[in-house]
């Protein structure tokens, strides 16, 4: 009784206005304390974000452009080693190495012995002769002629070339010898030397050859093995999402097949590979490293996110729509497809593209049904073996030669262009679908 | 019947019965008051009775005006609109009594002020009939009491006999006595204003009835054979 | 179009008709008549099942699941839940307009077009054409819209909307239609539209409705019924209802004493 009595007494010597007038500063106080948290949050994310990009570029963009050594380049049918015969057979086997350090010989005609030669061919690259074999297939005539021609230069000729090597004599751990720089830099005074957009890297296959090798195998296999993802893995994740949303009845089993598809999405992509390679490979026999086979793994990494993401998004359809068409007398696909899943669309796409972002980065499931293989070719269809962009990216930052450094970054920064990309396109699909009425 | 969940509306409600309460009961005052005018010839008490009559105008003005304001703002239903409604018959039933009252006690003032004296004894035992319904159809308003309306509402009947033998003694009275005519005829009207009351009395029971039941009384109202009802 | 429709003659007779959702009991035993050509309000507090039992009618509680029904309710003497009954011709038969204006997010012809196209109602466009602008006459908003045909549903004002929902539901000319609380979203003068609206349907249609505002129960039809706790307490004219209600519970809800 004393006790209120002194509370209510309390209370009103220091009314309401004055108590939350006290403790309003201390709110105030948390309230800027959580936004500061906040924005420093976001200011470090973005700072790593900045120090990424910044590396990569850093690191990648002298890969889009490549050395070329100019060279006047004899065919000679001797040298080439194919005498009288000019059947393609025979071109195609011809000695052009041959001919490439000839024409090296004739421009430093100083050069003798085994080891100065070896070192003067290495100037060039060993796959330099593909321009030539190109050449003579296009006009066998050619033969005996003399051509003035780029040729590519040696990967460590390049890399000096861009400064990653010193081309100071006698450096220490240097991979041009002091002969070869010499060379290099006569060359370079005459403007024998320059450095051109890499057009290998978008045209080739791998190689072992850094100079020599491409991505385009690499952005056709990922093209394929996600184009594949889409027609399996779409179509599959819209029908479960829609059969499971608007038609399946509630009970035990469909909340078991929910929480399972749930997990799905949990699972390493590891499993999914080995899934891959037990059904997909063993089982069905299908062609190792191609990307159908990637293609139909990648499609079951991203059924989960699909179907989860087409769920909600058909949750999101507000029921009073189903209402309206159900109560018109709509049969229940009617008003599935005429009202539900054009609105559900957007959500759906989204969810897709987020799915196929995803499965574009795997690397791990891939390995698994062996696409780590090593491929020059460039697929001509989802049968042959190939490799993907991020497998691309994995092989070549295993590799020791410095020229492959810098191609791994520029891969990495293709996968990046091709994931900006698709997402741009998610953002064109979605506005599209959303102005339709 | 329970409480409304707007607890105001119950009270504004209640408002409405206790005024209706008090003008019937300020109502059979001036009745009886009146009444008794006669009777003793009271000069000065019939005087307090024409003048009384403007606070039940007054108070007809109030519950009128509440009852409207009832109307706009409850938008009441069922119930609550017969007890509203009725409210405002009732009201305006009772002040018609008020008037009659006055108007009585006007006349018994001109008659006292007559030369010739005429006996009332017929009238005033007709009045203090009619005050017994008015009390009772007061009462069973207070009470929502639907049997007693009922009462009220047959014993109309009662009213139109007793009514008609006051005609008839004034109208032999007036053929005896020549002289009288005059104080007869007041008489006579006074008598006529006492059977009105007697039907305001009943149409009360009636309201009443409706507003407790939700229909009217069955049947046709008892009805005597009143003299001059056409009037 | 404008068939005259018998009157007292009883449109839908349910007899001692129940609803479960699951454990629950939404709907005791409910005998109720609604009569052709008028319209019959459904009144009662919340979850009273009067909306149940509205949704009987034209069976969207199937849409829930563990939703049983007994009893029997029957449109035109034929029973709406026997199994031959195809759902989709009983709701061409029954219209529905819900609490909330949910228009199609689509133009307004395609939202009162989209009926007759699913039913296959019209030969041509012309025939088309015609439907929808007798309805959106019907339910007086052609003046309103006929400029913005293309325009979307939602563009409407929430009145209009509802109007729109109501040309739709008649789109497909429906012999009676079912109104889940229609004005409960709009504002006093959409309200009076709508309810002038119904009354004017009245002629061609008979309209079962559900309020929540006694007074538009008052004022708009000619019977009601009042529920409370799955059951029907009182059914009767609508004026003997707000009037004199026969029941102690019909006076204590619409008096606003409740207990």
């Amino acid at each position: 009784m004393t006790d209120t009595a002194q509370m209510a007494a309390a209370s009103s010597a220091r009314p309401a206005v004055q108590i939350i007038a006290a403790r309003l500063k201390r709110r105030h106080a948390a309230e800027r304390r959580f936004r500061r948290t906040g924005l420093a949050a976001v200011v470090v994310s973005l700072g790593f974000l900045a120090i990424l990009l910044f590396t990569i570029l850093g690191n990648g963009l002298s890969a889009f452009s490549q050395t070329y050594v100019r060279l006047d380049v004899t065919l000679d049918a001797e040298t080439l080693g194919i005498g009288d015969q000019r059947s393609a057979d025979a071109l195609a086997s011809a000695n052009y190495q041959g001919v490439v350090k000839e024409a090296l010989y004739k421009r430093f005609p100083s050069v003798q012995g085994r080891v100065e030669k070896r070192e003067l061919a290495g100037l060039v690259s060993s796959g330099a002769d593909t321009d030539l074999r190109r050449l003579l297939a296009a006009d066998p005539g050619a033969v005996g002629t003399t051509h003035t021609l780029w040729l590519v230069a040696d990967d460590n000729v390049d890399m000096a070339m861009k400064g990653y090597i010193s081309r100071k004599p006698g450096a220490d751990g240097n991979r041009l010898s002091d002969r070869q720089l010499g060379w290099l830099a006569e060359l370079e005074a005459e403007g024998a030397v320059v450095k051109r957009f890499n057009s290998i890297l978008f045209s080739s296959g791998d190689s072992r050859e850094p100079e020599q090798a491409g991505l385009w195998g690499a952005v056709v296999g990922s093209i394929y093995s996600l184009a594949i993802t889409l027609l399996v893995s779409f179509p599959l994740g819209v029908a479960t999402a829609v059969y499971l949303e608007e038609f399946a009845p509630k009970n035990r089993w469909t909340h078991l097949i929910e929480v399972n598809i749930n997990n799905l999405a949990a699972v390493p992509s590891v499993v999914f590979g080995l899934l891959g390679l037990a059904v997909f490979l063993n089982f069905f026999g299908m062609p190792r490293s191609a990307p159908l086979v990637g293609g139909l793994v990648l499609a079951l990494i991203c059924l989960p996110t699909i179907i989860i993401a087409g769920r909600a998004a058909l949750k999101a359809v507000p029921p009073s729509i189903r209402e309206a068409a159900t109560g018109l007398g709509a049969s229940r696909l009617q008003v599935v497809t005429d009202h539900v899943l054009p609105l559900a669309m957007p959500g759906i796409l989204t969810g897709t593209i987020l799915g196929m972002a995803h499965a574009l980065g795997e690397t791990a499931p891939l390995l698994m049904i062996g696409m780590v293989a090593f491929i020059v070719d460039i697929p001509a269809s989802p049968l042959d073996p190939s490799a993907v962009l991020p497998v691309q990216v994995y092989l070549w930052a295993d590799s020791p030669e410095r020229a492959f450094v810098e191609r791994t970054s520029a891969a990495i920064i293709v996968l990046l262009v091709f994931l900006a990309v698709m997402n741009l396109g998610a953002i064109w699909l979605r506005k599209k679908f959303e102005h339709r009425w | 019947m329970n409480d409304h969940t707007v607890k105001s509306y119950d009270e504004e409600l209640a408002h409405l019965s206790g005024q209706i309460v008090r003008m019937g009961g300020l109502a059979e005052a001036q009745f009886a008051a009146a009444i008794q005018a006669l009777a003793r010839r009271d000069q000065e008490l019939a005087r307090r009775v024409v003048d009384g009559d403007c606070r039940i105008d007054e108070l007809d003005h109030d519950v009128q005006t509440f009852a409207v304001r009832l109307l706009a703002l409850r938008q009441p239903m069922a119930g609550d609109l017969r007890q509203i409604v009725g409210a405002l018959n009732i009201s305006g039933e009772i002040e018609r009594i008020g008037d009659y009252a006055a108007n009585i006690a006007k006349r018994s003032k001109v008659l006292d002020q007559l030369p010739v004296s005429v006996p009332v004894d017929g009238v005033v035992r007709l009045g203090e009939l009619v005050r017994g319904l008015i009390k009772d159809i007061i009462d069973a308003y207070a009470d929502r009491d639907v049997d007693k309306a009922l009462r009220v509402w047959s014993r109309d009947e009662e009213v139109d006999a007793a009514y008609n033998t006051v005609f008839g003694d004034l109208i032999k009275g007036m053929t005896a006595d020549s002289g009288a005519i005059t104080a007869s005829t007041h008489l006579l009207f006074i008598a006529k204003n006492i059977e009105r009351i007697g039907d305001h009395a009943t149409n009360i029971a009636e309201a009443l009835h409706y507003q407790i039941i939700g229909v009217p009384p069955h049947g046709e109202r008892p009805k005597g054979n009143t003299v001059g009802a056409g009037e | 179009m404008n068939k005259i429709v018998p009157q007292n003659s009883f449109k839908i007779i349910a007899r001692a008709l129940s609803v479960h959702y699951g454990e629950k009991q939404a709907l005791h035993q409910v005998d109720l008549d609604i009569r052709a050509g008028e319209v019959t309000a459904l009144i009662g507090p919340s979850g009273c099942g009067k909306s149940t039992f509205l949704r009987c009618i034209n069976r969207m509680n199937d849409l829930v699941d563990g939703a049983r029904v007994s009893g029997s309710l029957t449109l035109d003497g034929q029973d709406i839940y026997d199994p031959a009954v195809d759902v989709v011709q009983l709701r061409a038969r029954v219209g529905m307009v819900f609490q909330k204006p949910n228009p199609f997010p689509k133009s307004i012809y395609d939202n009162v077009a989209y009926g007759p196209r699913i039913h296959g109602m019209a030969r041509d466009q012309a025939e088309l054409d015609a439907i929808v602008n007798g309805s959106l006459e019907k339910a007086g908003l052609w003046a309103e819209v006929k400029d913005r045909l293309a325009d979307s549903g939602t563009s409407l004002s929430g009145g209009q909307q509802q109007r729109l929902c109501i040309a739709r539901a008649i789109a497909v000319e429906p012999e009676l239609i079912l109104m889940d609380e229609p004005c409960s979203a709009l504002d006093p003068i959409a309200t009076a539209k709508v309810e002038e609206l119904i009354d004017e349907l009245r002629e061609n249609y008979t309209i079962v409705m559900v309020t929540h505002s006694m007074q538009q129960a008052a004022r708009v039809s000619q019977r009601t019924a009042f529920f409370h706790m799955g059951k029907l307490i009182e059914v009767g004219d609508t004026e003997q209802v707000f009037t004199n209600p026969r029941e102690p519970l019909t006076q204590g809800y619409i008096t606003g004493r409740f207990g």
